[in-house]
């Protein structure tokens, strides 16, 4: 129905049908775009688990997650298929990484969130985003020919390959994460509550280290959980300086294998499409999607605790 | 007023509310065409909301219903059948602040002509409209020109221009000098007086004198209790001025409250 | 006065040792990370400088480090990057105005939008597997230039849908609403006044994302492999090599020259990206700059 109208118009004002249906199709166009999202993540399920699937037909998925010796490459008698030493090389190089990342990206934070005047906060903020975009290869250059062999003159026995270099080097890559993650928690934190406490006579460093950090605490765990599931799932770097022998250790000192360096490893090979071995791969990589969603999800959670709280 | 008077707009019984909050109760209102009606009345009475609701602006507010009738041209506007674009085509609205988009001057004022379908020439058309904002001889050499060039009091003209160029039945304004300097105001009220044998022009504002100085009708909304606005008064400015009928009217002109 | 000095301690002095020492701590930590930067670009360029030629510019690559050209790579970064984008920008630009403009407050979209903000902290690798059983042997693409863009294309889409509807959110509502007073359908207040309003931002996401995406070896070693290529890829459905995969190729192989010419082609890999990042920062002052005009 149109509106009665009496003055004549150079408006075509007519044709709000076809403009009606217009608007309909583009919308139906752009909800499609936003299901795209949706389909990937239902892709990296349905792909993941389809061939895990497979693989833990062959595989009981007990032997699979208690198993302590990972071996799927060789020939059967010697063949194993047990997972833990992947995820302990994978927890070990995060265990190194957070010793570095967590208390260098917090001090950082609290730095440029609490000390460092405009000027100081406005240099060094992009220094640490040239850090966070260096490409991951890079890192694992720098591991492998500069960390190593400086490492190598104090620790005469550490090898080529190993997990403390590529741990170490992996804490200065998720810095940035920390750091920024961390100052944006703080910068959230009321001016009020520091005034209150300067007022009553506090230091500069019990303002940080008294309100402003235990008031910005879940978003800086938050901050730390989001940083040490990028560290899980991260691939090249541990690829190219930890080394490929998967070991169930804690030493920091020898050579390892992520879940990541193996499902690389894998697929450099040009694996048979439908083998056990192609299979394997994804059997890993669904475990190492379950660890890092988990990650992921308790980050969001504590996020929105801290959010609540302002 | 000797001819009798035709009706813009005629509201029923309309109610309006934000998700449980009711905003308006019960007004009842009928506009005069090619008047100038002004809606005042204390911050939070409903003025604004009032305004939308005669482009049905309101739609774009999550949460908002509407209940009741806004009859215009014979026709319901809140008829399902209505479309709200149309509408929008035939009331034009001037907002608070003034708003330009990013663009240049030019195209500001041919946006609503091509969103409309103009078939004339839509360099005339601008023109026609700078010139019925009084706008024209200050913008005519530089009409490539980005519209935040220009000062305060002209961008707000240039946004009546916008709303003029589509050729509205009826020109919304929501407190359209509230942001500017009191040359720029009386610039935007001398131009209301001279829009208005043509076109029908509702105002809210929250300026007594600017309702006295430019309205032919005042409506006086109030906020109840419950913090929802109803209509006190409605008739013509000298009258709820000079002498009106109820106590609460002229407690607020006066100043008594506000 | 006399009586708050006995009920308080104020160990002022000790207070003020504290401060410097943990001044001198958080100070530490920020230069710690600064070294950390420089020695990695320091030590990149020394190793790489002496290597960085025309020859090394304009061959491919070679068994023998001294006439090993970095060529291939090249090519198939820049064709892997602007078939990326080509998949990308109108996906995310979609996704992003129906989220910001279109979509109803309902649990669907609810669930689209943790979706979204989930799939950013996906491994890439995992998304190299997504591919290899997807594009490579699904949809039978082989280990093609066109598999790796579209399983990039997926990687960066949440990273670009974010900052589109960051750009697109950061339209003044008032622009809408005249817009909407001038009779305007919604898809014409999107088109007319939205993303003209929202593209610089939305841009400038675009190459963020694409310099991450330059960067990323995991996914896309995953579907090309480590693969010896002597020519330029001439379709979609060629085999492809990238320059961080080359740069992998040559860092695993022993011998102090092919570390040098790794470290040649992260050179190269650098000045592309940082170039990329300087664009983006111009792109974003400008459009800081315009409209506070």
């Amino acid at each position: 129905m149109s509106i009665a109208s009496n003055t004549p118009s150079a408006f075509r004002r007519t044709g709000r049908r076809r403009a009606a249906f217009q608007e309909k199709l583009v919308k139906r166009i752009f909800f499609l775009c936003a299901l795209v999202s949706v389909l990937t993540t239902l892709g990296i399920l349905g792909t993941l688990l389809n061939e895990a699937i497979k693989f833990f037909l062959d595989v009981p998925v007990w032997s699979f997650l208690t198993g302590t010796q990972w071996s799927p490459l060789f020939s059967p008698p010697y063949q194993s298929f047990g997972v833990l030493p992947l995820v302990a090389g994978t927890l070990l190089i995060t265990t190194v990484a957070a010793a570095v990342a967590l208390p260098v990206g917090l001090a950082t934070a609290i730095f440029l969130s609490e000390y460092a005047p405009e000027r100081v906060r406005k240099t060094i903020k992009p220094i640490l985003e040239v850090l966070a975009g260096i490409p991951t290869v890079v890192y694992g250059f720098f591991a492998l020919t500069f960390v190593t062999p400086m490492l190598q003159k104090v620790l005469p026995e550490l090898l080529v390959f190993n997990a403390l270099s590529a741990g170490l080097v992996m804490g200065l890559m998720i810095v940035p994460m920390v750091s920024s993650l961390s100052e944006d928690a703080m910068l959230a934190v009321p001016r009020s509550l520091r005034e209150a406490a300067y007022a009553l006579g506090a230091t500069r460093i019990q303002v940080s280290l008294r309100v402003v950090v235990p008031a910005a605490l879940s978003g800086i765990v938050a901050a730390f959980i989001l940083a040490l599931s990028r560290a899980i799932g991260e691939t090249m770097l541990v690829t190219i300086a930890a080394g490929a022998t998967p070991k169930l250790t804690l030493n920091p000192m020898e050579s390892i294998q992520t879940m990541t360096a193996y499902i690389v490893q894998v697929s450099l090979g040009e694996a048979v499409h439908g083998s056990l071995e192609f299979r394997t791969i994804f059997a890993v990589g669904f475990l190492l999607f379950i660890m890092t969603l988990v990650m992921n999800v308790l980050g969001y959670f504590v996020v929105r605790r801290w959010r609540e709280k302002y | 007023m000797a001819e009798v008077a035709e009706i813009a707009i005629n509201v029923k019984n309309l109610n309006v509310w934000y998700g449980s909050f009711q905003a308006l109760k019960d007004i009842n209102l009928e506009v005069e065409k090619n008047q100038v009606t002004a809606l005042i009345g204390p911050s939070g009475c409903g003025k604004s909301t009032l305004l939308r609701c005669f482009n049905r602006m309101n739609e774009l507010i999550p949460g908002a219903r509407v209940g009741g009738q806004v009859m215009f041209a014979g026709t319901n506007l809140y008829d399902a059948s209505v479309d709200p674009t149309e509408i929008r085509s035939r009331i034009g609205m001037v907002f608070q602040k003034p708003n330009p988009f990013p663009k240049s001057i030019y195209q500001n004022v041919a946006f609503g002509l091509k969103v409309n379908g103009y078939q004339g020439n839509v360099d005339e058309a601008v023109e026609r409209s700078l010139r019925r904002a009084a706008l024209w001889e200050e913008v005519k050499d530089r009409l490539g020109t980005s519209a935040f060039k220009l000062s305060g009091g002209q961008q707000q003209r240039l946004c009546i221009a916008r709303a003029l160029a589509v050729e509205p039945e009826i020109v919304l304004m929501d407190e359209p000098a509230s942001a500017l300097d009191p040359i720029a105001t009386l610039a935007i009220e001398d131009l209301i007086r001279e829009l208005a044998p043509e076109v029908t022009i509702i105002i809210v504002t929250h300026n007594m004198q600017q309702a006295a100085r430019v309205s032919d009708y005042t409506a006086f909304l109030m906020v109840s209790e419950e913090r929802s606005g109803y209509l006190v008064e409605y008739g013509p400015t000298s009258q709820i001025f000079t002498n009106p009928k109820e106590e609460r009217t002229e407690a607020y002109i006066t100043g008594r409250f506000s | 006065m006399k009586q708050h000095e006995q009920l308080f301690t104020p160990r002022r002095t000790a207070r003020k040792i504290t401060g410097v020492v943990f001044y001198a701590l958080f100070l530490s930590a920020v230069v710690l990370s600064i070294a950390g930067l420089l020695t990695l670009v320091i030590q990149v360029l020394i190793e790489g400088v002496p290597w960085l030629s025309w020859h090394f510019l304009t061959n491919y690559p070679s068994r023998h480090a001294e006439e090993a050209g970095i060529l291939a790579a090249m090519t198939g970064t820049v064709y892997l990057m602007v078939l990326t984008a080509a998949l990308t920008i109108p996906l995310a630009i979609g996704a992003a105005i129906y989220l910001e403009e279109f979509a109803p407050k309902n649990w669907f979209t609810t669930i689209i939008e943790i979706n979204i903000s989930n799939l950013a902290g996906v491994p890439s690798i995992v998304y190299g597997l997504l591919g290899i059983a997807l594009f490579v042997s699904w949809m039978n693409l082989g280990r093609s230039l066109l598999a790796g863009s579209m399983t990039l294309a997926l990687l960066i889409l949440p990273i670009v849908i974010l900052a589109s509807r960051e750009a697109i959110r950061a339209v003044p509502d008032t622009y809408r609403q005249a817009a909407y007073a001038l009779g305007a359908t919604q898809w014409q207040v999107v088109r007319g006044v939205v993303l003209p309003s929202s593209l610089p931002g939305i841009l400038t996401g675009v190459i963020l994302a694409m310099s991450r995406a330059i960067g990323e070896a995991a996914p896309v070693i995953a579907i090309s492999a480590l693969v010896y290529l002597t020519f330029v890829p001439g379709s979609p459905l060629d085999r492809f090599t990238v320059l961080p995969i080359q740069i992998f190729n040559w860092i695993s192989r022993p011998g102090d020259d092919f570390r040098g010419i790794a470290a040649a082609g992260i050179i190269v890999l650098l000045v592309i990206l940082l170039s990329m990042n300087a664009v983006a920062i111009y792109l974003r002052n400008r459009f800081q700059t315009r409209s506070e005009e």
